[in-house]
């Protein structure tokens, strides 16, 4: 033993007189800037999309009603509800938080003697820490637990697209729809937003699996037109995609015509399994086959009843084949979901308008029930002076011409007026068409709306611009100037507000900003009308109509003439999904009618 | 004092006399030996579990290890979370070093989905590695001198912990339980004058180290107990699966740090501590040099790792991660020892087994009842402490 060992250890005095390291009070102590303290979050920003319950694996998360929030389009009016007898405070739910309204403060203690107020709503519960900003966020940049970008869709460039009409859009590879499908986070706040609720984070599952059937099963319970659907639907679901808050909204509208593309025609009712369907002895008609019609028929058809649609014209589809251009919804892609539905033993008797060639009073005597889904095919006029000149056409006529294939008027300089997506289809097939004839594009479009609040789809208005067709938004159409019986032009003023407080069409125009755009063939796309002259006078007298001229139907789509049931853009709309929801309902409501009375 | 000491060289199997089956004949009616339990609730036992001794006067003749007391089952409910659900469990596996689990766990997940993690990253997880082992070391020590009876140790080396934990909290956002090693990378950069202030904390633990160097090491009491004391035989280390400071106390340099290398460890400039004499006051003083070779590891880490960088690769989105199917063991050098994960995984979004390999379980059970045989018990938790053994771990 060394005299060492003996005296070192008594160096350790010299501590005692160390200043002492304790915190004296530690109820003050601040945490770290990034201490994962207790949780905050902003109620307004917040979608109740639920990702947090999710990743929770304690299951201390759990998603509750909150009075003043209303469940609305986008928004679940839940918000989360934090228990701390579970949480650990791993902070998951902040990092996968897809509107990023989740946080921790840095708060370090929070001392109580009742152990219920430890299950609280943040944000709804008002805390001390509410407005403190330090704490743990979402680490900053390139942490992501789930992707944010979109797998761009492939398409034909615009020198490729801009004088035919063949289909722009490539789709996606099963690599790519595979991708895609992976950013879902399931959250299915875009179910309650589509018209016909369809399963979407459940079909988005069988992309990402790799099971089409499945997934095509799953398309079928809520929507007979997929391939249609996923081309041209005017996808509310993405708009409200809780991953769009923060990223890209997911492709749902590309990944379901993914699913669509995957399976041929004769495979159909084999997956579905649609063989030998039991006819029950009931007749339904229905007037048009648009989306509507074709759903009701379908749903009608699989539950046995043998259904006739009487159709106008000489090919089934509606706006979706009249209205709507080739290079955005290729005809055989309609014929595909068409096909289907007739395989199904639906009839349709072409060229047969109801009103005129066969009266409804006829259709009710000779069927159980009738659907009515005949669409907005009427053009509607701005009225101004010169809107009656041989040269100011209805976009929607030179749509169905197109598609007819007659040869339609395309002047070299032409000027749309509307800012809807049909405005949109006819300036981009005009540009087609004027390409082809006269090898430049020379075509504006011109609405109410500014940009900012354009009803069309974003994409198309870029699209139109790349397709070299001008948008210029924001201008109320004054007059057009006729001299020697052609038309020199488009006079307009510039529109400052389209609607007023409360949210009504009311424009407001600043008269001192005019512009001049020059043509000589004016095209007005400013919304359709209905035509329901084949509802007879005696007939109307049993059904209801709102002050504005609207047929009143219940929830199943009946209207006050019992056995009438009325649907698709006369209702509700107009789009394709309002139609396939409203045919779908209405197949439900003539089933139930029908049982009822029978 | 003619009380019987055990020497090095002495043959441990002479005493007691065993029968013919190779046991000892307790007969505990002959009131010559007495049923006596270290723990679970026992200020010298590491964690909870308990220690069932048998013993002829002050000398342990039998020892049966009793655990349970801490078992959680977690492998179990790794098979019944998502990935990433499990991501939030594995750092509980070992308390002191939460860390070491979620390194394996995230690296085992990325080979079997084939995820290059960032160099940024990289480096991150070598810093927190080290760090924790910084503060599991700090933490032992004090263990180490409390159980021979001096209570300063601690206080000083549980001051130091908590400044480490001070820079954990401030780099992880959580003091114990970090969850900063995410699959695919990490969950932050350095904070602003985060170095700085590193540097600040390793000068206070060098400066405390002098002392505990002065006070521990150099003191006649705790070499008195300490040396000659709880020695393991380098031919038990492949037998009983030695790893860690208390192999290379006995002279067998084994660091997967080294054996193994993953992280930026083939980056940074350090040799592997061995020591020679395979008693307690060998294994106490390679963790001592150990604990100084972090602090300089850390310095190595500040100076070679870069600015900035991504802090996490692109992962499949993390609600319904499938990982690849297939099966992984990822190891790291934890305090104790070789920390492991091996991995199954059947392609679905749950793990289909996930077993973690501690040291612990070696080192506390197997190995600590062959050495507690013949030690008195006033030595007893000196002896287990000297193992570095954490419960939590032997449990899950």
């Amino acid at each position: 033993m060394k005299l060492k060992d003996i005296l070192s250890p008594f160096t350790a005095w010299k501590h005692v007189v160390r200043e002492p390291v304790t915190i004296k009070d530690p109820f003050s102590r601040e945490g770290a800037d990034r201490y994962r303290g207790f949780h905050k979050n902003d109620i307004e920003t917040c979608i109740g999309c639920g990702t947090c319950e999710d990743i929770c694996q304690n299951a201390a998360i759990d998603m509750v009603p909150v009075e003043g929030i209303e469940t609305k389009d986008g928004d679940s009016g839940l918000r989360p509800q934090i228990d701390y007898g579970r949480c650990c405070w791993c902070a998951l739910c902040v990092d996968v938080c897809t509107t990023n309204s989740l946080s921790l403060s840095n708060h370090f203690t929070w001392v109580d003697e009742d152990a219920d107020v430890f299950r609280f709503i943040p944000g709804v519960d008002k805390k001390d820490w509410d407005n403190e900003e330090r704490g743990w966020k979402k680490p900053e940049p390139n942490y992501e637990l789930y992707e944010k970008e979109r797998v761009p869709m492939r398409e034909l460039h615009p020198e490729e697209r801009d004088k035919s009409f063949i289909e722009m859009v490539k789709g996606y590879s099963k690599e790519e729809a595979e991708r895609e499908a992976d950013r879902c986070v399931e959250c299915g706040i875009c179910i309650a937003t589509c018209p016909a609720h369809m399963g979407i984070p459940e079909y988005i599952k069988a992309v990402r699996e790799d099971n089409i059937e499945e997934g095509f099963k799953k398309l079928y319970e809520t929507n007979p037109l997929p391939e249609i659907c996923g081309r041209i639907c005017t996808h509310k679901c993405e708009t409200v995609c809780s991953v769009g808050h923060t990223g890209d909204p997911l492709s749902i509208r590309w990944l379901k015509r993914y699913i669509a593309d995957q399976v041929e025609s004769e495979d159909y009712k084999n997956i579905l399994g649609t063989d030998g369907i039991e006819n029950n002895g009931k007749k339904i008609a229905i007037i048009g086959s648009g989306p509507s019609g074709l759903s009701a028929a379908h749903y009608l058809a699989l539950m046995g009843y043998q259904v006739k649609i009487f159709e106008a014209f000489d090919k089934a589809g509606g706006m979706m084949r009249y209205g709507i251009p080739e290079y955005r919804l290729p005809y055989d892609q309609i014929d595909k979901d068409i096909n289907y539905i007739l395989s199904l033993g639906v009839e349709i008797q072409y060229n047969t308008k109801v009103g005129k060639d066969v009266s409804l009073a006829d259709l009710e005597k000779e069927y159980d029930a009738v659907f009515a889904g005949t669409g907005l095919h009427l053009g509607r006029s701005t009225r101004i002076p010169g809107s009656d000149h041989e040269n100011v056409y209805f976009a929607t006529d030179l749509l169905r011409e197109i598609t007819q294939g007659k040869e339609i008027h395309v002047a070299e300089k032409i000027v749309v007026i509307g800012g809807g997506n049909v405005a949109m289809d006819i300036t981009r097939s005009l540009a087609r068409l004027q390409n082809q004839k006269y090898g430049k594009v020379d075509v504006t479009a011109t609405s109410l709306e500014s940009e900012d609040i354009m009803p069309a789809d974003r994409e198309e208005i870029v699209e139109s611009r790349e397709e070299k067709a001008i948008v210029d938004p924001g201008w109320g159409p004054t007059s057009i100037e006729i001299e020697n019986n052609k038309i020199k032009g488009l006079h307009v003023q510039k529109c400052t507000s389209v609607f007023d407080e409360e949210g009504r069409f009311n424009p407001k125009f600043d008269e001192s900003q005019t512009k001049f755009f020059e043509a000589d063939m004016i095209v007005e796309s400013i919304g359709q009308g209905m035509d329901i002259e084949y509802i007879s006078k005696d007939i109307r007298e049993q059904m209801e109509f709102d002050p504005r001229g609207r047929i009143i139907v219940d929830d199943y789509f009946q209207s006050g003439a019992k056995w009438l049931f009325v649907g698709g853009d006369i209702i509700q709309g107009p789009d394709v999904i309002h139609g396939i929801a409203n045919g779908h309902r209405a197949a439900i409501g003539i089933d139930k009618y029908l049982n009822e009375k029978a | 004092m003619n009380k019987k000491r055990f020497t090095i060289n002495e043959d441990r199997s002479l005493f007691p006399e065993k029968n013919a089956e190779g046991k000892i004949d307790i007969d505990l009616s002959s009131h010559k030996y007495l049923k006596l339990w270290q723990g679970p609730q026992h200020p010298g036992i590491t964690g909870n579990m308990s220690l069932e001794l048998t013993v002829l006067g002050d000398e342990v003749m039998d020892c049966e290890t009793h655990v349970g007391y801490l078992h959680r089952g977690f492998e179990k409910l790794m098979e019944r979370r998502k990935y990433i659900q499990c991501f939030p469990i594995v750092c509980r596996v070992a308390v002191p070093e939460p860390d070491f689990n979620e390194y394996c766990f995230a690296s085992a997940m990325e080979e079997l989905a084939g995820i290059e993690v960032p160099e940024m990253a990289q480096w991150l997880r070598t810093l927190v590695l080290e760090m924790s082992r910084l503060q599991s070391y700090l933490m032992w020590i004090g263990g180490q001198s409390g159980a021979f009876g001096s209570g300063i140790i601690g206080q000083w080396s549980i001051y130091l912990r908590d400044l480490v934990l001070d820079r954990f909290e401030e780099l992880t956002g959580g003091r114990v339980y970090h969850m900063y090693q995410l699959p695919g990378g990490v969950r932050g950069l350095l904070p602003d004058g985060f170095k700085q202030r590193m540097e600040e904390t390793l000068l206070t633990i060098e400066k405390f180290m002098d002392d505990i160097d002065k006070v521990m090491f150099n003191n006649a009491v705790f070499k008195k107990r300490s040396v000659g004391m709880g020695y393991i035989d380098p031919s038990w280390v492949n037998k009983f699966g030695i790893t860690g400071p208390n192999a290379r106390a006995a002279g067998i340099p084994l660091d997967v740090r080294k054996d193994y290398p993953y992280l930026k460890y083939p980056e940074l400039d350090f040799d592997v501590v061995v020591g020679k004499d395979s008693d307690i006051y060998t294994r106490a003083d390679i963790r001592r040099k150990d604990l100084l070779l972090s602090v300089d590891l850390i310095r190595q880490i500040f100076a070679k790792m870069p600015e900035k960088g991504d802090i996490k690769a692109k992962t499949p989105n993390v609600l319904h991660w499938k990982v690849p199917k297939g099966e992984t063991y990822s190891r790291a050098e934890c305090t104790r020892g070789e920390y492991g994960y091996y991995m199954v995984s059947d392609g679905t979004e749950y793990p289909r087994r996930i077993n973690v390999r501690g040291p612990s379980y070696t080192h506390a059970v197997a190995l600590l009842e062959k050495m507690i045989i013949n030690t008195n018990i006033a030595d007893v938790a000196g002896l287990m402490v000297s193992l570095h053994t954490y419960p939590p771990e032997i449990e899950r």
